[in-house]
């Protein structure tokens, strides 16, 4: 299988304090993978170095086999990120948020509509694409924000807690829609969450993350074992102590 | 149109939709200035005589002299807006998303200074007709000669306070800038009176002035207004925006943000 991201030993520290300790693990092409992890695992770090957001102090992040480090363009070209905290601007319409993204991304205003039009109207959001993001509610601005992350197509999709403060039938909605990419059009989708119940054990993959550290990754039905995801997610996390 | 030219298309439309936006922005940029030439000169003009000094070539009103300082007054409070903006994007987490793009960070950084640079010229031009109906006489060429001044110490300003933004903590911090940065740079120049007064009342001042780069911007504006070139004046400017361009590109690192935040979060 075509490894879609690669984050091979990587570490890093705030000052004296280690948030992430030689963390490898890749993501596959066409696969939904979550990155599991309570608060303070280390997620939001990994996420800020595989968006270039940090720079990478050791080990090394590649995606689609393009270093982030060394051709930081290619890597990002092939990437869709959501981040935890809403990018989008208030004071702007959803439309010109997207367009703006788009242009980010050398997509001209032309494509940029058909594509926006598109993405939108699969998260039923196309009637809302003149309204000012400030006017929408907080599950509308994140599907705003996926449609953008999927502008330029990306092969890969960063999610990082894209769900928090959303109702549970907006969840279950978001999650959906990112399964359906990962299955429909191949794109591989790393989600962060600290929420079991967003993961389906039956085909995601799983990587569980905890004081910076990599304690287990592979498919869900794997890293279970014969106990259930929440089991062993508290076993390896020590919450079950 | 090559993706390059589209990022840049998008940067400075962005900022020029959220500047038509906020409309308290727009007002605050014009009246602030008017307030100036029409309170502040209406009261000077009779205190202060204006020598004929180039590139004047007769004797001139104390508004007419004031002009290129407002104009100049219109792109330094832009620039600190503009930091100010880079602040606002940085805590509402926009600025992320213009950094995960594939283009370079130095292209990028430069694209929201370019827009900055518009911005400001947009509100130069407003203000020069408001001016001008209010009956005061610019010059029709002047209009046009002034515009590359107008990019020249946009871009000197704009990269000033992108410096600046590169180490501001949160907004809040911002009433700093205006009051060790803005006022002095405003005051210490050649914008509200000509330097040889200053002179006649103190030489230290003179030397300030002098060393002002702000002075120096007006200067070019003042002389591209009425179609001159004020070589010693725009060499500095030209020398003072490559380092503060140089600083501001090299300077800018998003790590410090994310950083302090952890750090406030702990």
């Amino acid at each position: 299988m075509t490894i879609a991201l690669d984050i091979n030993r990587v570490s890093y520290s705030y000052g004296s304090r280690m948030a992430l300790d030689d963390v490898s693990f890749t993501v596959d092409a066409g696969r939904f993978t979550a990155l599991l992890g309570p608060n303070g695992a280390g997620k939001s770090t990994l996420f800020a170095l595989a968006t270039r957001l940090l720079s990478i102090p050791e080990g090394s992040i590649s995606v689609f086999g393009a270093d982030l480090a060394r051709t930081p363009g290619v890597a990002l070209r092939r990437m869709g990120i959501v981040f935890q905290q809403p990018t989008l601007d208030l004071d702007l319409s959803v439309a010109q948020n997207l367009r703006y993204f788009a242009s980010l991304h050398g997509i001209g205003r032309r494509e940029a509509d058909r594509r926006m039009e598109a993405e939108l109207s699969r998260l039923d959001m196309a009637e809302r694409a003149g309204e000012k993001v400030r006017a929408l509610n907080g599950g509308h601005r994140r599907r705003a924000e996926i449609a953008r992350a999927l502008l330029h197509r990306p092969s890969l999709l960063l999610l990082d807690e894209p769900t928090v403060g959303l109702d549970l039938p907006t969840r279950r909605r978001l999650i959906d829609h990112v399964h359906a990419l990962c299955r429909d059009e191949g794109i591989a989708a790393l989600w962060a969450t600290h929420l079991i119940d967003e993961i389906d054990t039956t085909r995601d993959a799983v990587v569980i993350l905890h004081q910076g550290r990599v304690r287990a990754a592979g498919t869900a039905a794997a890293v279970m074992g014969p106990v259930s995801l929440d089991q062993a997610f508290n076993t390896l996390t020590g919450a079950a102590e | 149109m090559s993706g390059w030219l589209i990022c840049l298309q998008g940067i400075v439309g962005r900022e020029v939709l959220r500047f038509l936006h906020q409309r308290s922005r727009f007002l605050g940029a014009l009246v602030r200035p008017l307030i100036w030439l029409v309170v502040f000169a209406a009261g000077f003009r009779a205190a202060l005589g204006v020598a004929i000094i180039p590139p004047y070539e007769t004797y001139i009103t104390y508004e007419v002299y004031i002009l290129p300082g407002l104009v100049g007054m219109i792109q330094l409070f832009n620039g600190m807006q503009s930091s100010l903006s880079m602040v606002y994007d940085r805590e509402m987490g926009s600025m992320r998303m213009v950094l995960t793009s594939p283009l370079p960070r130095w292209y990028l950084l430069l694209c929201k200074l370019v827009a900055g640079v518009a911005v400001s010229i947009l509100q130069v031009y407003a203000f020069l007709a408001i001016a001008t109906a209010f009956g005061l006489d610019v010059p029709l060429m002047g209009a046009l000669t002034v515009l590359p001044a107008l990019v020249l110490n946009g871009l000197m300003l704009g990269a000033l306070g992108m410096v600046l933004g590169s180490h501001i903590r949160q907004l809040e911090n911002f009433a700093g800038v205006m009051n060790f940065v803005v006022f002095p740079l405003f005051f210490l120049s050649s914008a509200l009176y000509p330097l040889y007064k200053m002179r006649e009342s103190s030489e230290v001042l003179y030397v300030l002035c002098q060393l002002n780069p702000f002075t120096h911007g007006v200067e070019v504006i003042r002389f591209a207004l009425y179609g001159q070139v004020n070589p010693l004046a725009g060499g500095v400017v030209v020398a003072v925006t490559a380092a503060l361009m140089g600083l501001a590109l090299w300077g800018y690192r998003p790590e410090r943000a994310i950083m302090r935040k952890r750090a406030a979060a702990e």
